[in-house]
């Protein structure tokens, strides 16, 4: 999308600097073992080691074998053994079972490296089963991985759990160091804008953090900062995604800025891609909202049959440049688009095979508060016929949202049809969406007004007064249907909208819906603070802040936005924040716990898993 | 441990993983007096938070909320420093006033760069004979909170007295690092009576977070299920965990026993109905599943388990394998129906979907049929019959049962669609026929096999002058 970009967006910096710091660490951590040892990796910081370090680089360190952490007895024969985990007390208590060598009086070194951080109730275990100090451990402070220039993730997904669901907030002072570093690196920061609990509590160790440490004067690379944290928005993430590299994400799931394409793809073997800026022609399509990418790609494909056939009436000399400057290039881009045109025809079938275009249309509906009997039928027949129960529950949630809760009686029903359709032990499942607010039963709000006017009347106004207080805070009206009108999230719907033209972020859902939390993004830069947003704020159950350090400096630096996810972002939000900021002349830099859709959304919601809590 | 990392290369002194650089403050006296004071005035502090916790415990979802209020204004936060460095401003209303503490201990610690927290066993690590006691043991709730949080040496064994321990936990709880909170809810498990611990816990909805996902994560059940019959009350956590325990229990029997046993809890009226259904099919499963392994044995094709299914893809099963039944047996889907409440609706598609699976097309014509008191048959269904389509089609109906109820669907537009995607051309062009559309019939012609029954009829139509076309 090169149109009507503004000309003045300012560099990004060169986070490749961090992976060359977790790098370095590591090695000297692996220094610190000499001689040859075993390492054993837990199995989701597999990838995220694969963008740091690549086999040769451990071997070099005298790694010998590697294994995958699988909670099976360990079968190694090396004398040392060395664990890079996450903090995770179910994986220390696999370490000291395969520990069983000190009953055989086996004298072997264990190593526990724990990424980004250790914690204390992981060493409690170690010190409860006897075996402290027998077991040696380590931190390998890896918090930020960049998945691409622009994006940076904490590779955290189970900070969404753990700190919304569970209220652990183990992860916060993690969220602070990350963001410590990035100021040390990039900073200093001069404005920090946040919105939710966890992003004020992280602002707050990030502060803590700079006020420990020593300050060095640099020039900033990275002016300001938005923190804000995922339950302000709901709505954005339980979307069906529709640019480009979000329908790759919640079709194939791309998993640490790489995906995997099956045969249906390509033909003949599965195959990993690297998705993300260095890849020329998924560049050119990420953002594009899917019906643009058919054509978009045919455009490609025959410029690239143009550039071919170049070489027709090339003397040899031609010929032989010809060979060696553009035809690798002209290669490279015939794979690629080829690639991204078998994925898109992929994408089409799927879609077209599960009735997207109802699922899409109920969604809309949802969103505009329009025909909601109508979308309620649809989910009821959705469910009684045990389609895709993933997105059951995501229409569920989001018809809660938008409504601010269901009907008892539609709640009820629908909770009954889903039980009977896809299991019983579902109701763990209800239960955690209820404690989330994700999907909630209304406290029969209307009903409420009538009798509290009733009672009012019957009793004097002092206790009428108290009784008001109650019943408000029972009967909210949608806050969703007021924070849309506020913010103009959904755009009237008899306007046409032309996809191809986009003229504001709505257009990554088809025109239907400015994600909100980049709404929040845009008024807050736009207003410089929360001023004139209190209603919206008020809304959001407040926990906005705005700070400033120095604001006399005018530089680029300004212009360059970290914008911090606390508990995940989508793809979907990343290419309306780079929309916004070709419309607005930011560069956004987006760092998140974890990339996130509706589907792990909800899955890591779900209660049906053995042993979860 | 590791060597030291002092001299490590400059940027990790950057990052949270400095090495030791204790303070070089003099007046220590002073800085102790002034903690003290802190501590003193934690109190009221902390009272203040719980008050406005109650408050906010009664929010709509009952989700716990945090022990800390906020309230920033713009104005309180945009008090501007005019120094070059960034200096931010605090947000925090609750965190007690930060001493820059440190007495410097270096002198002690020499050589020791790497701390550890004794939580568990040993009182004090890794104190030096020469270190004086009573220096270590008069760090504050904050300042112990404070080294914990940065990995140093403290000793929390010193907290003895409840107070003592409540502002700990209070304290670090203010610092919102779960990390420390937890560790000190292990010390607090460990030195505290359950009793003493559960009742000072409920008003502290944070920490009881803490504890109730450390004891999940630690798999004790035992205690995790004492403190939640304790705590809480009204969000039958308890009974949920309780139940959820079936999951993990394997052999069908023993299961299904353990879902009997959950009957007797006291979930709400809504759930209590739930587990009741969930139980009663659990119980029929396996009936059911017993039954019919032993009449299979003679079977080719094996049979889908049902065992740990859900309820409709039970029903399901007994559409395909028992649907003629008599009410009478469990396995009847008339029976389940019964037994589950199921609704007209759910049962119609469940059986339509089932019985078109075995391509039983006279049971499928059964499900819809309905006579009026004249006894005339006509075709009924509490489904759209775009729906019906849409399930026979994925149960690969053939085009002549298809179009009987593409014919069906009232909306015009929509059938023809419908009837284009399924080829059913006679019901495509007498639509075309009744709407008079002669251009799109003319359209038409050209997607027809030439010289198939269906081109003449479109021809003869075409033909038939006494259609008056609206085009």
């Amino acid at each position: 999308m090169a149109h009507s970009a503004r000309r003045d967006c300012p560099e990004l910096p060169d986070f490749s600097l961090l992976k060359r710091l977790a790098r370095d660490r590591l090695i000297y951590l692996l220094e610190q073992l000499p001689g040859k040892k075993d390492l054993f990796i837990e199995a989701d910081l597999m990838s995220s080691l694969d963008r740091i370090a690549n086999v040769s680089t451990l071997k070099q360190h005298e790694v010998d074998k590697l294994y995958k952490v699988e909670y099976r007895p360990v079968v190694s024969t090396s004398d040392q053994l060395c664990f890079l985990i996450r903090p995770r007390i179910q994986t220390v208590k696999w370490i000291y079972v395969a520990n069983a060598d000190k009953a055989v009086g086996r004298l072997r070194k264990y190593h526990i490296i724990f990424t980004p951080q250790k914690f204390f109730a992981c060493e409690a275990v170690l010190e409860e089963q006897g075996i402290f100090g027998d077991v040696t451990t380590d931190e390998w402070s890896f918090y930020l991985l960049p998945l691409d220039d622009d994006v940076i993730s904490l590779e955290l997904p189970e900070f969404f759990r753990d700190n919304f669901l569970a209220g652990d907030q183990r992860w916060v002072r993690t969220a602070g160091s990350a963001l410590h570093l990035l100021h040390t690196l990039y900073g200093p920061f001069s404005k920090v804008y946040g919105i939710g609990r966890f992003s004020k509590m992280a602002y707050e160790s990030w502060r803590e953090q700079v006020e420990e440490g020593e300050q060095r004067a640099r020039q900033a690379e990275i002016g300001t900062v938005f923190l804000i944290d995922r339950d302000v928005d709901y709505v954005t993430p339980l979307c069906s995604q529709v640019v480009y590299e979000g329908l790759v994400d919640d079709i194939f799931r791309i998993k640490c800025g790489c995906v995997e394409f099956g045969t249906e793809v390509t033909s003949d073997k599965s195959l990993k891609v690297m998705l993300n800026s260095q890849d020329k022609v998924f560049n050119e399509i990420r953002n594009e909202h899917f019906s643009n990418v058919f054509g978009l790609l045919s455009q490609k494909a025959r410029n690239l049959q143009t550039a071919y056939d170049k070489r027709r009436g090339m003397d040899i000399k031609q010929m032989k440049t010809f060979v060696s400057d553009e035809l690798k290039g002209l290669k490279q881009e015939h794979r690629l688009l080829s690639l991204h045109i078998s994925a898109s025809e992929s994408i089409m079938k799927k879609k077209t095979q599960q009735d997207f275009q109802e699922l899409l249309k109920t969604e809309h509906s949802l969103l505009e508060g329009f025909e909601i009997r109508e979308s309620i039928c649809f989910l009821e027949e959705h469910i009684i016929r045990q389609v895709n129960m993933m997105e059951s529950l995501r229409l569920l949630c989001l018809l809660s949202i938008t409504e601010n809760g269901l009907l008892p009686k539609d709640y009820r029903s629908l909770k009954a049809h889903f039980l009977q359709s896809y299991g019983a032990e579902h109701l763990l499942t209800f239960s955690n969406l209820r404690q989330l607010g994700l999907l909630v039963e209304q406290p029969a709000g209307e009903t409420l007004t009538v009798m509290e006017s009733r009672v009012g009347k019957l009793v004097n106004d002092k206790t009428a007064g108290k009784l008001t207080g109650a019943f408000s805070s029972l009967a909210k009206k949608s806050n969703f249907r007021a924070l849309s009108r506020k913010l103009n999230l959904v755009p009237k719907s008899d306007e046409e909208y032309d996809l191809r033209v986009p003229r504001d972020m709505a257009y990554i859902f088809s025109g239907a819906y400015v994600p909100l939390s980049c709404k929040l993004v845009e008024q807050v830069l736009e207003r410089d603070g929360w001023t004139g947003l209190e209603e919206v704020t008020k809304l959001l159950n407040g926990q906005e802040f705005a700070v400033t350090a120095d604001s006399s400096t005018k530089s680029d630096a300004q212009r360059i936005v970290i914008v911090v996810f606390l508990g995940g972002c989508t793809f979907s939000e990343i290419s309306a924040l780079r929309f916004l900021g070709r419309e607005k002349g930011y560069k956004f830099i987006v760092v998140t716990t974890a990339i996130t859709n509706s589907s792990r959304l909800i899955e890591s919601l779900l209660g049906n898993i053995k042993g979860s809590d | 441990m590791m060597k030291s990392k002092a001299d490590e290369e400059d940027y990790w002194n950057s990052s949270k993983f400095k090495a030791f650089t204790f303070d070089d403050e003099d007046d220590e006296f002073s800085t102790l007096k002034e903690s003290k004071r802190t501590v003193n005035s934690i109190r009221c502090l902390v009272e203040e938070d719980d008050d406005k916790e109650e408050v906010e415990k009664v929010s709509w979802n009952g989700e716990p909320v945090s022990s800390n209020s906020w309230s920033v204004s713009e104005t309180a936060a945009s008090n501007q420093r005019a120094e070059r460095e960034p200096a931010f401003p605090k947000i925090n209303t609750v965190t007690i006033s930060k001493s820059h503490s440190g007495y410097s201990l270096s002198s002690l610690f020499k050589g020791e760069t790497d701390g550890k927290v004794s939580l568990t066993g040993s009182s004090v690590l890794m104190m030096s004979s020469c270190c004086d006691q009573d220096y270590v043991s008069d760090w504050s709730p904050e300042e112990t909170v404070h080294r914990m949080q940065q990995g140093k040496v403290v000793s929390l064994e010193k907290f003895r007295s409840l107070q003592d321990k409540l502002l700990l936990l209070d304290s670090c709880v203010a610092a919102h690092d779960g990390n420390v909170i937890t560790a000190v809810l292990i010390y607090l498990k460990r030195t505290l009576s359950k009793e003493v611990l559960f009742r000072e816990l409920e008003p502290r909805q944070t920490a009881l977070s803490h504890l109730i996902h450390y004891l999940t994560e630690t798999r004790d059940q035992r205690l995790l299920l004492e403190l939640l019959r304790y705590t809480c009350l009204t969000c039958f956590c308890f009974q949920l965990l309780q139940y959820k325990e079936h999951l993990s229990i394997a052999d069908e029997n023993k299961r299904r026993d353990f879902l009997k046993s959950c009957l007797s809890l006291p979930f709400s009226p809504e759930d209590s109905s739930h587990v009741q259904d969930h139980y009663t099919l659990m119980e029929r499963q396996v009936i059911i599943e017993t039954t019919d392994r032993r009449a299979e044995r003679g079977e080719k094709v094996e049979r889908a388990l049902i065992l740990n299914m859900p309820l409709i893809t039970t029903l399901s099963y007994c559409c395909l394998y028992h649907y003629s039944e008599s009410e009478g047996t469990f396995s009847s889907p008339l029976n389940i129906r019964q037994t589950f409440k199921i609704s007209e609706k759910q049962f119609f598609v469940t059986a339509l979907g089932a019985r078109a699976k075995l391509k039983a097309w006279s049971d499928v014509d059964a499900l819809f049929t309905s006579r009026n008191w004249l006894g005339f048959t006509r075709k009924k269904s509490p489904l759209g019959f775009q729906r019906v389509v849409d399930i026979l089609q994925k149960n690969s109906a053939p085009t002549q049962v298809l179009q009987d109820y593409v014919a069906l669907v009232d909306d015009a537009e929509l059938r023809i669609t419908l009837a284009q995607k399924h080829k059913c051309h006679d019901i495509v062009i007498n639509t075309y026929r009744d709407l008079k559309d002669r251009q799109q019939l003319l359209g038409y012609r050209g997607k027809v096999e030439r010289g198939s029954g269906e081109e003449r009829k479109i021809d003869e139509l075409l033909n038939n002058l006494q259609i008056r076309w609206k085009n």
